[in-house]
Formats: structure tokens, C-alpha cells, sequence
């Protein structure tokens, strides 16, 4: 198990960064889709089997379809060769602030005695105790959560929508 | 399978309730009316607020929790949701010429506004950290888009897509600090981390670190320094009427989860984290008066004048007594009222379409509009906090709790930083009086719905100066929430 979670992690990490540093947009979502399946897998280890499905039905599939989509749309053009040197500077100090962050994670990890993990509860992670929970102690942020997505929907709408009067 | 649903009682979350339903029935009936005929439509959520205020009071001295500990229904939450309906209505009061001049007046965008109210209330409210992030994410992704409503403005687009990508940044540590918490305590109840907290995992590096990104996702939302880059970009590109909801209603709310937070949460620990703040909060005062004096722009000077209330308000958190509590809740009232009358005469002064926001356009104001002059001076005084405005009060209950918590130094800083500014806000004051105008700008076009926004916060901000008493046992009933307040 624990070496299983350790390649995920791994790969979940490389794909993410290739996610950011790639030039060519639809190279970054097909790494943003491996990364949505080792998230998937570290759901499963964990045991969260309905949250693993759910990440590689509505991440890994619905939504990375619209974003390919989209940018095959667009049509981007390649970016121009030399604009690499630009944002060198601004490259260097992020990696040095993503490397001392790392080390203070890493730092902390080493020092903490985490205690034994709690008793599974029989059934967890099925898609009866996700609904379960969502319906009875998590009602109301369930609800809430309504309320953020239609905010965005009359978001989208608003700056989409064809140039007014 | 039987499911036992956890009992719940729905006039505990009733202002909630009313400006949902307020803020879908606006939606409705925008896709019902023929155009032309919507002018009514911020009315129309000027008395849903009004609703919601009433029924706040009407709930006013009730205490526990809801909808199975998720959600606290106390007066310190009660109190904040009048401070977020009353910057709520301002705002809409400013806004309705304001968006007039640019033809943009959406009814999406009271839409938004109320819904962001949600989020702030809930922010508030919220018993579990999950709850908290949701609150915040509503008002996040509301103002984000209201900050990019001029789409043709390069501007706007700009202040819009900077919020949106440091924002989404800030989130990221947020949940990163909640992840972090739950790692320590196994929960994220605040009374279930309050809790572990006091059995002993105080010392656990991992709940120091879900602490310190915490008060890096706030620190971002109070536009506190180091995390306040955003803040002039984003302040000056938004629309004037957003940019006044921004600088008062997201500081409010950020300022709300974090003080229930760390007098509920992390009190135990206080030793970790009142040194930082207080770094935080000399950093955020200094900075903010004194980059504040350099600006000529209007929208940009009260961006860094709202970094340095940001800074003032940190220091009642640093105090975290039983007046810094007080304070804090003093100061935000006077402040949302102040700045709101600001910016209300920044959109009058900017005539149509913005041309006027330097801050020599206000030479000579005070002989062509002496109403107009004297309540921005009003406003001035206050924000530098001189007596008997509100704005000296509020400054008086933070620096004496600093005093009386023992941060003496703290309190020398605060008042020599509140010198500093009284520079750069009575300069307007002296453009408008002593100045003669430069050019004719043009006449000022009052409506009576913004006439009376600033006529209400001047006379708020005069009156809560002058007689803090019941606005003081109102904020002292508020915080009794807090054990050993």
C-alpha cells in the first residue's frame, strides 16, 4: 500500500508540475488528465471508492473533454520562440519559494508523531455513506454549495454573454 | 435504510433564507420584465436587506448552534450580519447612478451583491471550517466577477483577472491550513479543535503550520501586508461602486472568520501567534500610510488607507482582550461607514465616466458644493481619526486594549502611524477649502439615492463618535460568546 500511494504521489506531482510548465496548452491537459487519475487512485487507498469514480467520471472525463474542446476551439497559436528568457528571474525566485516551502513541509513531517489512524467505520467511502452524510451533518454546506455554483453560472453568463446595448 | 435527519430550526438561519430567496426571485423576474422597465430592481433588494436586519434583530440574544453544529447562531454572528446589510445597502445606494453613467445597470449585479452577502454571513456564522471556505468562495467568485464588469476597460479586466488568479492562490493555502488542521485534531469543528487544542496537541508543529496558512489565506482577503500586492491593481480597476463593497465587506468578513477563529480556536496557544501578528500588523500599518501619501489617485490612496485600517484592526486582534474584542467590532462598524461615504463622494466628484478621480480635481470643491465638501471632510476627519468622529473613537478602544493587554510599543506605532496619515487625508480637505478649482469640471449631478448614502454614513459617522455608548454594550454583547471575554 505504502508503496503504491508513494509511485501515485510521485507521478501526481511530475504530472502536476509538466500541468504548468508545458508550452503547448493541450499537452498541459493530457497531463492535467493523468493527474486527475493518480488523484483518483490515492482516493481509492484511501478508501474513498465513490469520490475516486466520481473524480474520473466529472474531472478526468466531463470536464477535461470541455477543456479540450475549448482550446482546440481557440485555435492558439504556438507561442514565439525567445519569450522563454522573459520570466526567467520571476522562474528562479518561484522554484527557490516552491524548494523552502517543500523543506518547512518536509521539516514538519519529520517531527510530528501522528497517532494510531481511527477505527474504519463499516461501509465508508460507498456512496450510501457519502449520500448519508450529505443529507444529514453536512446538509447545509450541501446546500451552500448551491448557492457558489449558481454565482458562478450567473458569472459566466455575464462576462460571455454577446456586448450589451 | 432509515436516515435520521438532525433537527433543525429554519428561522435560525432566517436572513440567510430571505436574501437566497430575494436574490433568486431578482433573477426571475429579470427574465420576466420587459427592459426599460427594471429601474426598481435595487429597491427591490434594498427591502429584502431591510428584511433580513429585522429579522437578525428579531433573533438577536439567541445562542448555540444548528443544522448539526454547523452553523452558530450567536450574537457575535448577528452583529456582523447587520455590519454586511448595512454595507450591503450602501453600496447599492451608490451604485445605482454610478452603474446609470455606464450603462451597465445590471440586475445581475444586485443579484451578486446579495449573494455575496450570503457568503459573507456565512463566513461569519460558520461552525466548520468547510462551511467557512464555502462562505468565502461565494464572495470570492461574486466579486471577482463584479470587479470585471466593464468588460471593454482593459482596466477592469485587469483588476478582474489579478483578484481572480491571487485569490484562487490564497484559497489553495486556506484549504491547505484546514487540511493541515484536521491532520492535528482529526476534525474541523471549531468546538472540536478548540477542544483538542486545550487536551494538548497545542505544541504539534502540524497546527502550528495549518495556523500559519491559515493567516496567510486571511491575510490575503484583509489585504494585509506581505499579501497585499493585489490590493491598489484591483482597487483602482474595479468599478468605484464595487471597489467600495470590496474594501469594506471582504475585510469585514475575512476579519470575521478570523477573529472567531483565533478567539475560539487558538486562544490556548496564544503565545505562537501573537508575535506574528503583531509583525503583521506594524507591517500592515506602516506600509499602507506611508506608500498612501505618494498617490494621486484617488481610488488608489484609499487602497492603501484601507491596508492601513487593515493594519488597526490587527492590532485589536493582537490585544485579544475583552476591549480589543469591543474594538474590533467598534472599528469595523465605523469604518464600513466611513469608507462607504468615501467612496460615495469619489463617485459623485468622478461626475460621468470616471475622468475625475485625481486628487487635485477636488481643488476649489468646497465653494461650488460646501454640503458635498463638509461631508467628505467628514469622512477625512474620521478616517484619520480625529475627534469626535467615529474614526477616533474606534482608534481609541484598539491602541488602549493594545495598552492594556501590555503591547505598549504596539500602541506607539499605531498612533504615530495614525499621524502619518492625518498627511494624506486632510490634504483633501485642504485642496477642497484652500484651493481654487483648476478647471471647471462640470456640474455634480446628485440623485436622491446616493444624496441620502452619504447624508446616513456622515451622519453615522458623527454619530457613533459622539455617543459610542450603545454601539459599545452592543459589541460587548456580542463578544460574551467568547469564554474568558
Amino acid at each position: 500500500m505504502q508503496v503504491l500511494f508513494l509511485i501515485l504521489a510521485a507521478v501526481a506531482l511530475i504530472s502536476g508540475v509538466l500541468v504548468v510548465i508545458q508550452v503547448n496548452p493541450v499537452r498541459s491537459a493530457l497531463y492535467l488528465i493523468l493527474n486527475f487519475f493518480t488523484v483518483a487512485g490515492i482516493y481509492l487507498l484511501a478508501h474513498a471508492e465513490f469520490i475516486a469514480a466520481i473524480q474520473v467520471i466529472v474531472y478526468a472525463g466531463a470536464i477535461m473533454v470541455l477543456f479540450l474542446f475549448v482550446i482546440m476551439l481557440l485555435n492558439l497559436r504556438q507561442p514565439e520562440e525567445g519569450g522563454e528568457k522573459q520570466h526567467l528571474a520571476q522562474k528562479i525566485s518561484g522554484a527557490a519559494l516552491a524548494g523552502v516551502t517543500a523543506l518547512l513541509v518536509i521539516y514538519t513531517c519529520t517531527r510530528i508523531n501522528l497517532g494510531p489512524a481511527k477505527e474504519m467505520v463499516p461501509g465508508f467511502g460507498s456512496t450510501e455513506a457519502v449520500a448519508r452524510s450529505l443529507f444529514t451533518d453536512y446538509l447545509l454546506p450541501f446546500e451552500v454549495t448551491s448557492v457558489l455554483l449558481l454565482v458562478a453560472l450567473i458569472g459566466a453568463v455575464i462576462l460571455a454573454r454577446a456586448r450589451l446595448d | 435504510m432509515t436516515i435520521s435527519i438532525p433537527s433543525i430550526t429554519l428561522s435560525n438561519i432566517g436572513p440567510l433564507l430571505t436574501l437566497t430567496v430575494a436574490g433568486l426571485l431578482l433573477l426571475l423576474m429579470d427574465a420576466l420584465t420587459p427592459k426599460g422597465k427594471k429601474g426598481y430592481f435595487p429597491y427591490l433588494s434594498l427591502i429584502a436587506l431591510v428584511i433580513a436586519a429585522v429579522q437578525t434583530t428579531m433573533l438577536w440574544n439567541r445562542s448555540g448552534t444548528d443544522f448539526a453544529r454547523m452553523i452558530y447562531v450567536d450574537n457575535f454572528a448577528f452583529f456582523f450580519y447587520l455590519i454586511f446589510l448595512l454595507a450591503t445597502g450602501l453600496t447599492i445606494l451608490i451604485s445605482i447612478k454610478y452603474l446609470e453613467d455606464y450603462h451597465r445597470n445590471l440586475e445581475e449585479y444586485y443579484t451578486l451583491l446579495i449573494f455575496a452577502t450570503i457568503g459573507m454571513m456565512l463566513m461569519a456564522a460558520g461552525g466548520h471550517l468547510i462551511l467557512i471556505f464555502l462562505g468565502l468562495e461565494i464572495l470570492s467568485i461574486a466579486i471577482y466577477i463584479l470587479a470585471g464588469l466593464f468588460r471593454e476597460d482593459v482596466k477592469s479586466n485587469e483588476a478582474a483577472l489579478k483578484y481572480l488568479i491571487l485569490g484562487a492562490f490564497s484559497s489553495a493555502f486556506l484549504l491547505f491550513g484546514m487540511a493541515m488542521l484536521y491532520g492535528a485534531t482529526g476534525s474541523l469543528f471549531l468546538d472540536d479543535l478548540a477542544q483538542a487544542i486545550k487536551a494538548g496537541v497545542g505544541t504539534n508543529p502540524l497546527l502550528l503550520f495549518g495556523m500559519g496558512l491559515l493567516i496567510v489565506g486571511f491575510g490575503f482577503k484583509v489585504s494585509s501586508v506581505p499579501f497585499h500586492m493585489w490590493t491598489p491593481d484591483v482597487y483602482e480597476g474595479a468599478p468605484t461602486s464595487v471597489t467600495a463593497f470590496m474594501s469594506v465587506g471582504t475585510k469585514a468578513a475575512a476579519f470575521a472568520a478570523l477573529v472567531r477563529i483565533f478567539f475560539l480556536v487558538f486562544p490556548e496557544i496564544k503565545m505562537e501567534w501573537n508575535m506574528l501578528l503583531w509583525g503583521l500588523a506594524v507591517a500592515t500599518m506602516t506600509l499602507g500610510n506611508v506608500v498612501a501619501i505618494a498617490q494621486t489617485n484617488i481610488k488608489r490612496m484609499l487602497a492603501y488607507s484601507s491596508i492601513a485600517h487593515a493594519g488597526y484592526l490587527l492590532v485589536a486582534l493582537v490585544a485579544a482582550n475583552q476591549l480589543g474584542a469591543i474594538s474590533f467590532l467598534y472599528y469595523l462598524v465605523a469604518y464600513t461607514l466611513m469608507n462607504l461615504g468615501a467612496f460615495a463622494i469619489v463617485i459623485l466628484v468622478a461626475r460621468k465616466k470616471d475622468d475625475y478621480i485625481n486628487i487635485y480635481d477636488y481643488c476649489g470643491l468646497g465653494f461650488q458644493y460646501p454640503a458635498l465638501a463638509a461631508a467628505m471632510s467628514v469622512f477625512m476627519f474620521a478616517l484619520a481619526g480625529i475627534p469626535p468622529t467615529a474614526g477616533f473613537v474606534g482608534k481609541f478602544y484598539v491602541f488602549s486594549a493594545a495598552v492594556e493587554a501590555g503591547y505598549i510599543w504596539l500602541a506607539i506605532i499605531g498612533v504615530m502611524n495614525s499621524l502619518i496619515s492625518v498627511f494624506y487625508y486632510l490634504r483633501i480637505t485642504v485642496l477642497m477649502y484652500m484651493r481654487p478649482a483648476e478647471a471647471d469640471l462640470g456640474p455634480v449631478t446628485m440623485t436622491p439615492a446616493i444624496s441620502s448614502a452619504v447624508l446616513v454614513t456622515a451622519a453615522g459617522v458623527l454619530a457613533i463618535g459622539v455617543f459610542p455608548g450603545p454601539l459599545y454594550e452592543l459589541a460587548l454583547n456580542s463578544v460574551k460568546i467568547f469564554v474568558g471575554l
